[in-house]
């Protein structure tokens, strides 16, 4: 920490490193230094020598592990899959939570502080238990959702190959809706009353206000909501992993993360498992710096 | 807030609403004019959605709580939202009895996992949040830096090189394993930042400055306790990622003793798939690992909606 201390001088230096020494102390132990040590693992692998009997032998490969990361067909085919996951995710999502929040919001609107409270409800759900008992509520026998769908003569199965995607995607938008209902929300009951007040004047609608006075003042709260659910969807790991348990539809490579997380305990390849960490952090920190920029560009025009 | 004046929909019939239409003789304009436009007609589409879309939120939670009443039996035979024998009890003492009472020991890991976060962590947080509020020094930007990318790094990308590294240290399997990562909240220190400099202003440290109070005596007796609904903020975030966290302590333990209640319930749930009486104690092990945290939101909403808010703040 020496060092620290000698790049922080001038005024308060030595007091800030004091107060800020804790916490980057755990934040190399967390985070920089499970990454740079994973980083100088992709380069390696363990090769076993002749027969596959003996000692396993540590080798430098250089970008081996990420080409073999790359031409696996489940990695690519699992980061599709989180493509279109969040092709279908973000949309629903964020367009429900504006939506919703905008119904608070509106005039005709009772029991504000009620609606707030149970929309945030499923977010105090851990999101393990969220998993589960969607689970349980597309199993056909338990579920009251298949049972009425079935009474009203429609057959569907949500844990099948083409429905199970949709099925994930529900669960998160579930677990997320709420959350960002309350960011929203709050955001909007910031606008200035006399604005609205003035659109009234003007003879603007209920539906008409909504749209084009307060959707667009909520925007810069909206492009931090888009930030952090792009890097929530890249975490996708718990969800996919308690519904394979319900089907096989779910495979044990489904996403980058179950992958990863294959690659490491089930394959034992830890360099491949850390070339895909690797891989997938990159791939997080890339679009969050591609949003971020997007959206400060988009806050000054 | 003020919307809550303005709102007061007509409570009576369609037919009334005209009558009243002029209750404050023109003052308003505004609240005339959105009831002469079918007051009523759009109080219950935008009541009646809101209502829905509410449904969809609690419906699955009430879910698991009729759900956690039933034996195997009438999970599978009676409807889903009625009372089939009232097995709770049994299930609850099934969940009690199975391994032991390994289910409270898991309980008790998250409680301990998860406040161990939230106070320590918070702590930690707290004190760099406002070091980078209040201090100035060199390379203030560069350090920040760090603490942003520490917030876009989603926490499953870090989980595996966690794991990797700990092997070479020899402590997975181990409770530190657990018990330094969620030491590390660079969100929370985003947060203490802003708390810092809303809460804390910068003449009461002037103040006790000239007093002769040293920095770090001035954040205790004086920065600390201002921040304090800010830490709480930040602690209650804390806990409840700990408590849901999943991956990391998937990844870093074996020994069942030293399991979360997450973990311990996904084993379950796995044990459950070919042995079907293991769902009641599913159902009823989610319950019970969800009613602290429900408690615990509807308790502190101030705090949630507060943390909420700042987070959006850019």
């Amino acid at each position: 920490m020496a060092r620290k201390t000698s790049t922080m001088s001038g005024t308060g230096g030595r007091t800030a490193a004091l107060f800020l020494t804790p916490f980057f102390a755990v934040f190399a132990l967390a985070i920089i230094a499970p990454v740079v040590y994973s980083l100088v693992l992709s380069f390696y692998a363990q090769q076993k020598s002749g027969l596959g009997f003996g000692e396993a032998k540590t080798s430098f490969v250089g970008l081996e592990n990420y080409l073999q990361v790359f031409q696996s067909e489940t990695f690519t085919g699992g980061l599709g899959r989180l493509a279109l996951y969040c092709l279908i995710y973000i949309p629903s999502m964020v367009g429900g939570a504006v939506v919703f929040a905008l119904l608070l919001d509106a005039t005709a609107a009772r029991a504000r502080k009620l609606f707030q409270l149970l929309v945030f409800l499923p977010h105090a759900v851990p999101g393990v238990i969220a998993a589960l008992i969607w689970a349980y509520l597309y199993t056909p026998g338990v579920s009251p959702l298949v049972q009425a769908l079935q009474s009203g003569g429609i057959q569907l199965n949500f844990l099948d190959a083409h429905l199970v995607l949709p099925s994930v995607v529900n669960i998160a938008v579930w677990e997320w809706t709420g959350y960002n209902v309350i960011i929203l929300f709050t955001a909007l009951q910031a606008v200035p009353r006399e604005i609205l007040e003035a659109a009234r004047v003007d003879g603007a609608g209920e539906i008409r206000t909504a749209l084009s006075i307060k959707f667009p003042l909520i925007l810069p709260a909206l492009s931090v909501i888009m930030l952090f659910t792009i890097i929530g969807t890249l975490q996708l790991f718990t969800e996919p992993s308690i519904i394979a348990k319900a089907t096989a539809s779910v495979t044990s490579t489904w996403v980058p993360n179950l992958w990863a997380y294959d690659a490491a305990f089930n394959r034992h390849n830890l360099n491949q498992a850390a070339a895909a960490s690797i891989v997938i952090a990159l791939l997080a920190a890339g679009l969050s710096l591609a949003v971020t920029r997007l959206s400060s560009r988009m806050n000054k025009s | 807030m003020s919307t809550e004046t303005v709102s007061i929909p007509p409570r009576h019939v369609p037919g009334v609403v005209r009558q009243r239409k002029d209750p404050d003789g023109g003052r308003r304009p505004g609240r005339n004019r959105m009831s002469r436009e079918g007051g009523f007609a759009s109080a219950f589409t935008v009541n009646g959605l809101l209502i829905l879309g509410c449904a969809y939120m609690v419906l699955p939670v009430l879910w698991l709580f009729f759900a956690a009443t039933k034996d195997t039996a009438d999970l599978y035979g009676t409807s889903a939202y009625s009372l089939g024998r009232f097995a709770l009890f049994e299930n609850i003492s099934a969940v009690i009895g199975q391994d032991g009472g390994i289910f409270f020991r898991w309980m008790g890991n998250s409680v301990l996992y998860a406040a161990f976060g939230a106070v320590l962590g918070g702590l930690i947080s707290v004190m760099a949040g406002y070091a980078f509020d209040k201090f100035q020094f060199r390379g203030k930007k560069t350090w920040f830096g760090f603490v942003l990318l520490g917030v876009l790094i989603p926490n499953t990308a870090t989980v595996l090189p966690m794991y990797l590294l700990a092997s070479v240290f020899g402590i997975t399997n181990t409770v530190w394993a657990i018990l330094i990562p969620v030491l590390c909240n660079p969100f929370g220190v985003y947060l203490a930042r802003v708390y810092s400099s809303s809460y804390v202003p910068d003449e009461t440290l002037e103040a006790a400055r000239v007093d002769g109070a040293g920095p770090v005596r001035s954040f205790f007796s004086l920065g600390l306790p201002m921040m304090m609904p800010g830490f709480i903020t930040i602690a209650l975030f804390q806990f409840v990622g700990v408590w849901n966290n999943f991956m990391l302590p998937l990844v870093m333990l074996q020994d069942q003793q030293l399991l979360p209640v997450s973990v311990g319930i996904s084993i379950w749930q796995g044990y459950s798939v070919p042995q079907p009486e293991f769902t009641p104690m599913v159902i009823t092990g989610s319950l019970l690992s969800v009613i602290p945290l429900l408690v615990a939101f509807i308790l502190l909403q101030r705090f949630w909606k507060s943390g909420l808010t700042a987070g959006s703040v850019k």
